[in-house]
């Protein structure tokens, strides 16, 4: 009933009219605020994207609590710390596993053209869980030989078609470290900032690629509880207990930890919002010079207007409603350009960048206030329509 | 009865000045005139002589600065905003150049004047104005841009979108200036015509001696002030 008040009391929609007959003006919005768009898109994407991809391996361990050396700064600068302190912590009665990681950036050859690049190789005791994967027990059993590691099918190209020669059934041998290694699985972790690509390995094999690593020293302990338990407890009494060369955390703490050492330490998250707002100061100037333009344009016909008795607040309307359809108008195809870049940034990168709602809202929200902010700035314009002034 | 002796317009003693300090121009000096309802009246004069403004100030388009103006019965000396603003929507105006909307057909130009009529739902807004377009003898041409019509036909839309706002008086200035003379004919007396069904005064200026005649009164003006009538 209120809708067909609302339909019949509409009149001339004289905004829409306004930007649709002059095809080459909306073009030019369309195209501008789309670009601005795209550009918050790419760059707020980039920098979530960069935060997720530093924690792809974190979020997979399986592990309540995790123990680092307190001189570990993030991923690529992994301090060790004794193997015992480990072992220490399942005096507590709340524990009812641990599985001891070695974390190291090592050399690996790619067996197609022989170059040599940095991975990530993480050495841990198959026997023990590692990862949530209900699959990986199996292929943590093939670790159980020597010189075999699985390797990382998300690594970059740059390491070797490492798994699709694996998956059509070929012996896959290259050197890791100046050693002969053999590929017995697939694992999907993902690269990070740091690394380029990851592998995995016994802690037997580990220690025969890295002979330097110090006897009995590991880089990240993971501890698992008892179901039920107070982690925050239990994290408190172990970091009171153990001595200072060790520190225990959750296994969500880690992860921001690794996250905020990218945030803080690094210019990463600075020069990617500074990007998403150029992208946020073009669009406001484009959307203003359009909208300016065309009240500029139309004077003599708002003047016309207010002679005919409408209100100066309905022509204040009709440039805010201009504002509001250019929003939408711009959006669209920023969103699926959006979405397009974001694929092709996933399969060139291999980055987590995807499209979220959370993003995506704010991006509209900024594009929504960019062009009510400049049709407002526009609006100004709007007060040299003197009626008096056409006759 | 009653209603044929309330004038339409009332002027008396109105003065209007341009300017500031010794640029100060007295344009328009005691003028008194009354319209009343169904009344054409046309308004002549040398250019400069003050009709525009006249017209302007009949209009509600301007702050009345000295003297009586009652338009419809409600004065316009200190008149608020809106007060003016409201007023303006009982009056029609035909401008010398047409001011259409360039980027409306001609039936949506129309409507923009039908809009102003509350009461009235879409669908009944647009019915009017498409039949103010035949009236006018447009009925062939109702989704042409202004762009896409001729100088006679974008001025019959102009009468047509004024009068679809139903106003008790139509101001025009020169509408026949832009116009060649025959057609400038017709759309006098196409005016003339529509505005007398809807009991709608009209105060015309205008320089074309060859439409004086429709007119039922002639007014002329010099230098600011009006002539005694003849």
């Amino acid at each position: 009933m209120n809708l067909k008040k609302i339909f019949e009391t509409r009149k001339i929609p004289l905004a829409w009219l306004l930007l649709t007959r002059q095809p080459l003006r909306i073009l030019v919005a369309i195209a501008g605020i789309s670009f601005a768009g795209i550009l918050m898109f790419m760059q707020l994407g980039f920098r979530d994207g960069l935060f997720d991809a530093s924690v792809t391996v974190h979020k997979l361990f399986n592990a309540d609590l995790v123990l680092i050396s307190p001189r570990s700064k993030s991923s690529i600068s992994m301090s060790g710390f004794p193997r015992r302190r480990l072992v220490q912590t399942m005096g507590h009665k709340d524990v009812i596993g641990t599985t001891a990681v070695n974390w190291n950036f090592l050399l690996w050859r790619n067996p197609e053209n022989l170059s040599t690049r940095s991975i990530l190789a993480l050495g841990f005791e198959p026997t023990k869980p590692l990862l949530i994967d209900s699959d990986f027990e199996r292929k943590a059993e093939t670790l159980k030989n020597k010189g075999r590691v699985l390797f990382d099918d998300l690594s970059r190209d740059e390491f070797g078609p490492i798994s699709s020669w694996f998956n059509a059934g070929r012996l896959v041998e290259t050197e890791v470290a100046g050693k002969r290694v053999r590929v017995s699985g697939i694992v999907s972790l993902g690269p990070s900032f740091g690394a380029d690509g990851n592998l995995i390995t016994s802690s037997e094999t580990y220690l025969g690629l890295s002979p330097g690593n110090p006897k009995g020293s590991i880089e990240i302990g993971l501890v698992r509880l008892k179901d039920g338990s107070d982690i925050e407890k239990v994290v408190n009494s172990l970091n009171l207990n153990l001595p200072s060369d060790v520190k225990v955390m959750s296994l969500k703490s880690f992860i921001e930890f690794e996250k905020n050492y990218w945030k803080s330490s690094t210019s990463i998250g600075f020069i990617f919002t500074l990007g998403a707002a150029m992208g946020f100061i073009v669009g406001c100037v484009i959307v203003y010079q359009i909208l300016y333009s065309d009240v500029s344009d139309h004077l003599p016909e708002y003047a016309t207007l207010m002679a005919m008795g409408y209100n100066l607040r309905s022509l204040l309307g009709v440039v805010a409603r201009e504002g509001f359809i250019l929003s939408f108008m711009g959006y669209i195809p920023a969103y699926i350009s959006g979405q397009a870049l974001y694929a092709l940034v996933r399969s060139s990168t291999k980055l987590p960048v995807e499209m979220s709602f959370s993003r995506a809202s704010i991006i509209f929200c900024l594009i929504l206030f960019m062009c009510m902010g400049s049709a407002l700035a526009a609006m100004k314009k709007l007060a040299d329509a003197d009626p008096a002034e056409i006759f | 009865m009653n209603n044929l002796n309330k004038n339409t317009l009332r002027i008396v003693a109105l003065n209007h000045w341009y300017g500031q300090g010794v640029m100060r121009r007295h344009v328009l000096q005691s003028i008194s005139m009354k319209i009343s309802p169904g009344e054409v009246v046309l308004l002549t004069g040398p250019s400069g002589c003050g009709k525009t403004t006249l017209l302007t100030l009949i209009g509600a388009l301007r702050k009345v600065q000295d003297g009586d103006i009652k338009v419809l019965g409600k004065q316009l000396y200190g008149a608020s905003r809106k007060t003016r603003q409201n007023l303006r929507k009982d009056i029609g105006m035909i401008f010398q150049g047409h001011n259409l909307l360039r980027c409306l057909t001609a039936e949506q130009n129309v409507q923009m004047g039908a809009d102003l009529l509350n009461g009235f739902s879409y669908g009944s807004r647009r019915a009017q104005s498409r039949e103010w377009l035949r009236a006018v003898g447009l009925e062939d041409h109702m989704s042409k841009l202004p762009h896409d019509l001729s100088g006679g036909q974008k001025q019959r839309v102009a009468i047509a979108r004024a009068l679809a706002a139903r106003p008790k008086l139509l101001l025009a200035d020169e509408p026949t200036s832009a116009l060649d003379s025959s057609t400038g004919r017709e759309i006098v007396d196409l005016l003339k015509k529509l505005a007398l069904e809807q009991s709608c005064s009209v105060l015309m200026v205008t320089h074309d001696p060859r439409i004086l005649d429709v007119a039922d009164r002639l007014l002329q003006m010099e230098d600011g002030q009006l002539l005694p009538s003849v």
